[in-house]
């Protein structure tokens, strides 16, 4: 890793994509509001996950347990469980980035899709910190504005059948789900994983089908075989992975 | 419901806290890496089935799989996100209104 300081031409190329991202990745934060506040939740409650918890699969996951009417706990348990390849994606940032103490604490909060998929590619310390911090950056306030937007729109809808706000968090999660599905295992994974979580609908409480969906995952992965090299996004697939 | 955003909101930043402070021999086991690539699909194509085909506790069908099948014409197409999300929000509500 060499520490060559950035050309203004290179930094201004990697201050425009990462701006770029953030407004794609910021529209979709409407989506989020509108579909969160559809689900249950309260407009502060949605603020909230965009502020704190801020990985928008794992947002959209807990709204979608919440408005299937499972347990809100249940909700939090899918998010988490969503929210560990964050931790995938930390691991393979963090000799790139190579921060320390707060800054390390602070990069944690903006280390998600997005701004891992416009660093992971660059070549010095220099180029991926600036790449991470104006694309987290950018997704983070655009995300949050986009949040608040979508969810005071959502409240004024109402009943969210009446425009088939409903529909739109299967949507979501199928967009959310679509660039994994390049790969021939993923899918196969992928129609199992709704297999059996439709098989438990009528038989546990809601929330628990999709926990239980998660087990296929483990199972396929303790019993397959091969060692892929972890899957981090790259700049195509940002923003839902169709920009 | 306060609980469980602010339970989930910070285990989501420990986690990201994690991938970033440990080293990285802790979790470079192959099957952790394959499990853990394998959860999102899961995860996100469970909730899929869930949201779509499920109320409650009982399976159903209705204008939601007409919305879902919007989304896959337009994923297809390479549509952006919010066109795929909108568009299946509203051919779910027309469909009602036929």
């Amino acid at each position: 890793m060499s520490d060559a300081p950035l050309s203004p031409d290179e930094r201004a190329g990697i201050v425009r994509d990462g701006l770029a991202v953030g407004i794609a990745t910021g529209a979709y934060g409407v989506g989020f509001g509108a579909v969160s506040v559809a689900s249950g939740l309260s407009v502060a409650q949605t603020c909230v996950l965009s502020l704190l918890m801020f990985t928008g699969a794992s947002q959209f996951a807990l709204a979608g347990v919440v408005a299937a009417g499972g347990a809100p706990l249940s909700g939090a348990a899918t998010a988490l469980l969503l929210g560990t390849r964050n931790t995938l994606y930390g691991l393979r940032m963090a000799p790139l980035l190579r921060w320390r103490g707060w800054r390390r604490a602070a990069a944690a909060h903006v280390l998600i899709d997005e701004s891992t998929a416009m660093a992971v590619n660059r070549g010095t310390t220099a180029a991926a910190r600036l790449g991470f911090l104006t694309t987290g950056l950018a997704v983070f306030v655009l995300w949050n504005v986009a949040t608040a937007i979508g969810a005071f729109a959502g409240e004024a809808v109402g009943d969210p059948r009446t425009f088939g706000l409903d529909a739109a968090v299967g949507a979501a999660f199928l967009a959310l789900l679509w660039p994994r599905l390049a790969d021939r295992r993923n899918v196969l994974v992928g129609v199992l994983a709704a297999a059996v979580a439709l098989s438990v609908v009528p038989l546990t409480a809601p929330g628990v089908p999709v926990l239980a969906a998660g087990g296929v995952a483990v199972l396929v992965g303790v019993l397959g075989t091969g060692g892929d090299p972890t899957e981090v996004p790259g700049p195509d697939d940002v923003a839902g992975g169709h920009r | 419901m306060w609980t469980a955003v602010l339970v989930a909101g910070v285990g989501c930043y420990l986690l990201k806290l994690a991938g970033l402070s440990l080293p990285e021999r802790v979790l470079s086991h192959p099957t952790v890496e394959r499990v853990a690539d394998l959860i999102p699909v899961a995860l996100l194509a469970a909730l899929v089935a869930v949201q779509v085909f499920s109320g409650g506790t009982s399976l159903t069908v209705d204008a939601r799989v007409l919305g879902l099948g919007f989304a896959v014409v337009a994923l297809l197409l390479r549509a952006p996100f919010l066109v795929v999300v909108v568009g299946a929000s509203v051919v779910a509500a027309l469909a009602r209104l036929v």
